[in-house]
């Protein structure tokens, strides 16, 4: 943080001579005032994060494109191969988004979704993580777990629905089943490689300075896994969102996914877009949280 | 301050004797020390040098309590080497200073594990960070550090605990030369005012002769003591003694000791005879000096 910081700062320096056209400088400095130093700043601002804006600029032109693509692409109902025909326009969706945003219906699908998101995703961190540490700390754990897990994890969670239905006393049970399946393998393979990455001369480290088993476990392993642990949230997230969707599509009663294809029986062809939409943003927020949550947690990691 | 209160210099013997460690293979046990005998007094500064792969960092290790000794005793003040303990601190040379904990929570972990509470804690930290001027850099974390500064927090975090000796695994190995001169000062420094007792691992004959009182000088593997060496310059050292003619004088003594030893370790005896056929200018010297 700090070197990065400062390397900024010699950056700034050096910019007017650099940078800005030799003449420029000068001037600015003879007038020395306040809006002047406000642009000096301002100009400086601009030059350090002109790669930012770059890419901020590159992309919310490319969003408009893909925008205008779909239009068109709907407006001449084209047919190349694929059929944009029954398609929604952009138009048509946000029409059909105000709607829903005066719909309570549609939020009680939004937050069911969520709240099985919550309870499926939160079950498996907690399970996966410690599972992980153990699994990664003690040989014998290993071999018991690994041959177990090595092999159910190959099974999307999707082919787990009619097992679940069968397990499970209610749909809500197994829907959230299903999305804990979902994220918890990758958070506990992440966990495990996170484990095996942990640097031996710490472990040793933390020995020399009085630390016991636990005291290892606890100071060194945890967090030197943290990034990694985190890693397999990040994907575990992304994974349960798609075991949620598909669960919700073929048993579900309510939720997102549920909304998106009764869209698609009703004939309500905006709503699918909707309801994908909505699916992308709810995904790209729980991700972010978690990203968010892992700074918060992690302040010595730059990234 | 409890923590850096001196040691009487009764404490902080380190006694290895008839030391021999080996390890199984398919083709057999491969030995990589045998019968190798040091004493370190209490307070004294002593280093080992040798080859690479001669074993030094395996007799360091033994001391530190993370290898057992196929045959021999490690003690020290008598009680003998079981497991690594917080009674001697040791410094690698990967720094190793936990990047998820501030300058501040490296130097109090050792307290911590001691179950120190906070404020004591925090208290005896920032004493030891401010005689070894890093008060300013107490909230940063070691990823924002330069190595010598990262090698003074190791440093003074293996010292926290209060140990009764010092290891040390070539801590400045991965310096430039000149943040080691400086290391090597702040090193000596520290010990003359803890008066704690020394095991210094390096391959560094300069640094080796500039900073001990005693050195041990290895064979190629399987390591033994090939020579133990009195280090007679006066303290306080300088700088400026590294030109002395006493202290080239040891200098080339070590390093003749040890370059046998290297050529040893690098694939046995080489043939200068071998080389007659060959065209390669050696200025009229023999491969053994070139090299």
């Amino acid at each position: 943080m700090e070197s990065i910081a400062l390397r900024r700062e010699q950056q700034t320096a050096a910019e007017p001579a650099t940078g800005a056209e030799p003449s420029y400088a000068p001037t600015v400095q003879s007038q020395g005032g306040a809006p002047p130093q406000f642009a000096l700043y301002l100009r400086r601002w601009l030059a350090l994060n002109r790669s930012g804006l770059r890419a901020v600029l590159i992309g919310a032109i490319s969003l408009a494109l893909f925008l205008l693509a779909w239009h068109l692409l709907t407006e001449y109902r084209v047919v190349f191969f694929v059929r944009f025909t029954n398609v929604p326009s952009p138009s048509a969706v946000y029409e059909s988004l105000t709607r829903a945003m005066h719909d309570s219906t549609f939020f009680m699908h939004v937050i069911l979704s969520c709240r099985r998101i919550l309870f499926g995703f939160s079950l498996a961190a907690l399970i996966a993580v410690p599972l992980g540490l153990v699994m990664g700390r003690f040989r014998l754990a290993h071999e018991i777990l690994f041959p177990i897990t090595e092999v159910l994890r190959p099974i999307p969670a999707i082919a787990w629905v009619p097992m679940a239905i069968m397990l499970w006393p209610t749909n809500e049970q197994s829907i959230i089943y299903i999305t804990f399946l979902g994220s918890f393998f990758p958070i506990l393979v992440n966990t495990l490689h996170g484990m095996s990455l942990v640097d031996p001369v710490l472990v040793r480290a933390a020995q020399c300075l009085g630390a016991r088993e636990m005291s290892i476990f606890r100071e060194v392993y945890f967090p030197a896994s943290l990034p990694h642990i985190f890693t397999g949230l990040t994907v575990g997230m992304g994974v349960a969102w798609v075991s949620l969707i598909a669960a919700e599509m073929i048993s579900g009663q309510f939720g997102i996914g549920y909304f998106t294809w009764e869209a698609y029986s009703l004939v309500q062809y905006a709503d699918i877009a909707l309801g994908m939409i909505c699916i992308g943003v709810l995904g790209l927020g729980s991700s972010a949280l978690i990203r968010g949550f892992g700074r918060l947690v992690m302040p010595w990691s730059r990234t | 301050m409890s923590v850096m209160t001196p040691d009487p210099p009764s404490k902080g013997r380190i006694d290895v004797d008839n030391f021999a460690l080996s390890y199984d293979t398919l083709e057999g046990p491969v030995e990589a020390v045998c019968n190798a005998s040091i004493h370190v007094n209490p307070g004294e500064f002593v280093s080992i040098v040798g080859p690479s792969g001669c074993g030094k960092s395996t007799l360091l290790n033994a001391v530190a309590g993370f290898l057992k000794p196929t045959k021999g005793g490690v003690t020290v003040d008598g009680e003998a080497v079981d497991g690594p303990g917080a009674d001697r601190g040791m410094v690698f040379q990967q720094y190793s200073l936990f990047p998820w904990k501030t300058v501040k929570g490296n130097v109090e972990f050792g307290l911590k594990m001691k179950h120190l509470d906070k404020s004591s804690r925090d208290r005896a930290a920032r004493t030891l960070l401010g005689l070894a001027g890093l008060t300013a850099f107490e909230n940063k974390y070691p990823d924002s550090l330069s190595g010598g500064m990262k090698q003074r927090v190791g440093i003074v975090r293996a010292l926290a605990t209060g140990p009764k000796v010092l290891l040390l695994d070539e801590p400045f190995g991965a310096l430039d030369a000149q943040t080691r001169v400086i290391m090597q000062q702040i090193l000596t420094n520290m010990w003359q005012r803890l008066k704690i007792s020394v095991l210094f691992v390096t391959h560094d004959i300069d640094e080796a002769i500039f900073l001990s009182d005693r050195v041990y000088c290895m064979t190629a593997r399987p390591g033994a003591i090939k020579a133990e060496i009195t280090i007679p310059l006066e303290r306080p050292r300088h700088q400026s003694m590294m030109m002395s003619s006493e202290f080239l004088g040891l200098r080339r003594g070590l390093m003749s000791l040890i370059r046998e030893e290297s050529i040893k370790a690098m694939g046995g005896e080489l043939n200068d005879l071998a080389l007659d056929g060959l065209s390669i200018d050696l200025h009229g010297q023999s491969l053994a000096d070139v090299l």
